[in-house]
């Protein structure tokens, strides 16, 4: 339990609190406020967005990970389970985490910044949406990895730039025309522009396009582990 | 009597093309031991791991207690229980906090008593709160085992269960699986040790290249296949064997001093009489003499090898 809190609560809470105190207080101090917003209140959405997917990502790759590689999988395979009740232990801790973290940097954040939440609900169902999305993508992850290498690396070299160019410190309006058009390509736009609506009423484009392209993704990983179970792919010989 | 396990026709293509199960078809009775004998590589996992769930067939069926094991998986799985060859543990974990989960994960309601006596009875109520990382070789077999039959489970698959262990381990783990039998739980194993096969098996059942060569009572098997030896201790060592004695299955040992006499004890007439009247013709006299009855080993080895 001590591990799960220092490790899972603590460390995240930590990393966040650091961007805070970087980019909204000390840097963020001297940037002009975007769309009405302060630079510091502004990040928040995008930060907790950040934390989101990686901590879902990660959570449940190396959950359903760890026990393929150790073999202890085995014990899960001969229990009498069926997939959706392996999937939502494994996808529900992890997204029910994520939710906690992501709530816990939201209490943090306003600690250092003023926030103002304009649609609390739709800002919930990003929340949940999200994780459940990218604990979704995680278990895909983690079934498909045969190696720590293979695990780190889609995070590391995919997801990490894809949120950092997902406007995470930036309106995607502040980008030249060009850069604005292949922002549009970033999956991850629409997330964080989604949820910084929720905040702020302030986004990169449409709410609905956003919602629709979160459930488009959750939709796209469903069918995935779905196919995964039905060919027992990396699970069953 | 119904059968605890009946495997129809069963058959396992691997992927890359790898016959590992052809046509097998095996009954096993409710509060047997069996023992399942085979060379590395012959399917004896492989089928284990198709009844238990871990890997699919490509064709045949598969039923525990008249439930198949695909399309009543919860049933099945539910009473079964399965120590794999590996040690596969949940490194991080305490004794007790494993085997509890195990229990849950199957379907059962807590029990701290049920888990104290299997933790009890493996001799793991000391190292109840140690974690696995921190248990030795011998200690982490213990835990599989205390882990599998966390649910009480009646059908207890044992795949090399005293691979790599100690003497002393394998002397409490074959008390542990006796007073299974006892209780009324049906033990299938596989082993290396045919010695364990000949102590604790019922039933002997032998699998090369996935195919069963032979199923049969384990007492039944080596009256049959078993041979016997006559041993006589000479008081002369011989050169070679005399023509007078050519017409019996006998041998010389390398130092000329054991005659060795193999017969068929189920025939009326094994020779015996003649031969030592024989050797009372020939002069040829002896000190000491013994018996003794091919071993479940050497018949496994022999049934191995015709396969072939």
């Amino acid at each position: 339990m001590r591990r799960t809190l220092v490790q899972s609560i603590v460390a995240p809470v930590l990393s966040t609190s650091l961007y805070f105190v970087i980019f909204g207080a000390a840097i963020g101090s001297r940037i002009a406020e975007i769309d009405g917003v302060s630079y510091g209140a502004f990040i928040v959405p995008g930060l907790i967005m950040l934390s989101l997917l990686t901590e879902s990502i990660s959570n449940s790759s190396f959950g359903i990970y760890f026990p393929k590689f150790t073999g202890t999988i085995f014990e899960l395979m001969s229990a009498p389970v069926s997939y959706v009740e392996i999937l939502l232990g494994y996808v529900g801790a992890a997204a029910t985490k994520s939710v906690i973290i992501g709530s816990i940097i939201l209490v943090t954040a306003s600690f250092f910044v003023d926030l103002n939440i304009a649609h609390p609900i739709v800002m919930v169902l990003f929340l949940v949406l999200t994780s459940v999305s990218f604990s979704l993508f995680g278990f895909i992850l983690g079934i498909w990895a045969d190696g720590w290498e293979k695990l780190t690396i889609v995070p590391i070299l995919v997801i990490m730039p894809l949120t950092f160019l997902g406007g995470t410190f930036y309106s995607i309006s502040m980008l030249p025309p060009v850069w604005q058009t292949i922002s549009l390509f970033n999956p991850l736009v629409y997330l964080i522009s989604g949820f910084r609506w929720s905040f702020y009423e302030n986004a990169d484009v449409a709410v609905g396009l956003s919602l629709g392209m979160t459930i488009g993704f959750l939709v796209a990983c469903l069918l995935i582990v779905r196919w995964i179970f039905s060919s027992g792919y990396k699970l069953r010989t | 009597m119904q059968p605890i396990l009946d495997i129809k026709n069963l058959n396992k293509t691997y992927a890359g093309g790898f016959e590992a199960l052809k046509n097998v078809s095996l009954e096993i009775k409710p509060g047997e031991i069996f023992a399942l004998l085979g060379p590395n590589g012959a399917g004896k996992t492989t089928l284990i791991n198709i009844v238990c769930g871990i890997v699919s067939p490509t064709s045949g069926s598969a039923r525990v207690r008249g439930h198949d094991i695909i399309d009543e998986y919860r049933s099945t799985r539910a009473i079964i229980g399965l120590v794999p060859q590996e040690l596969p543990v949940e490194t991080f974990e305490s004794v007790w906090n494993t085997t509890s989960f195990s229990r849950g994960l199957f379907g059962r309601p807590p029990n701290p008593e049920h888990v104290e006596k299997v933790l009890r009875s493996l001799s793991l109520w000391d190292k109840k709160d140690a974690r696995i990382m921190d248990l030795s070789g011998g200690m982490k077999r213990r835990v599989l085992i205390a882990k599998a039959l966390a649910h009480e489970p009646d059908l207890l698959f044992l795949d090399e269960p005293t691979a790599g262990v100690d003497v002393e381990l394998r002397q409490d783990m074959w008390n542990v699986v006796r007073e299974l039998r006892e209780s009324g739980v049906t033990v299938i194993l596989t082993t290396h040790y045919i010695e364990e096969a000949e102590k604790m098996a019922d039933r002997v059942g032998v699998i090369n290249h996935g195919e069963i060569i032979l199923v049969q009572d384990k007492e039944t098997l080596m009256l049959e296949l078993g041979r016997k030896q006559l041993f006589l201790c000479l008081n002369e060592p011989l050169g070679e064997i005399p023509p007078i004695l050519s017409e019996h299955d006998l041998e010389l040992s390398d130092d000329g001093n054991e005659l060795v006499f193999t017969y068929d004890s189920k025939q009326e007439r094994t020779g015996i009489t003649k031969l030592m009247s024989e050797l009372d013709d020939a002069g040829i006299t002896f000190h000491d003499l013994n018996t003794s009855q091919s071993s479940l080993e050497e018949i496994f080895v022999g049934l191995v090898h015709r396969s072939r």
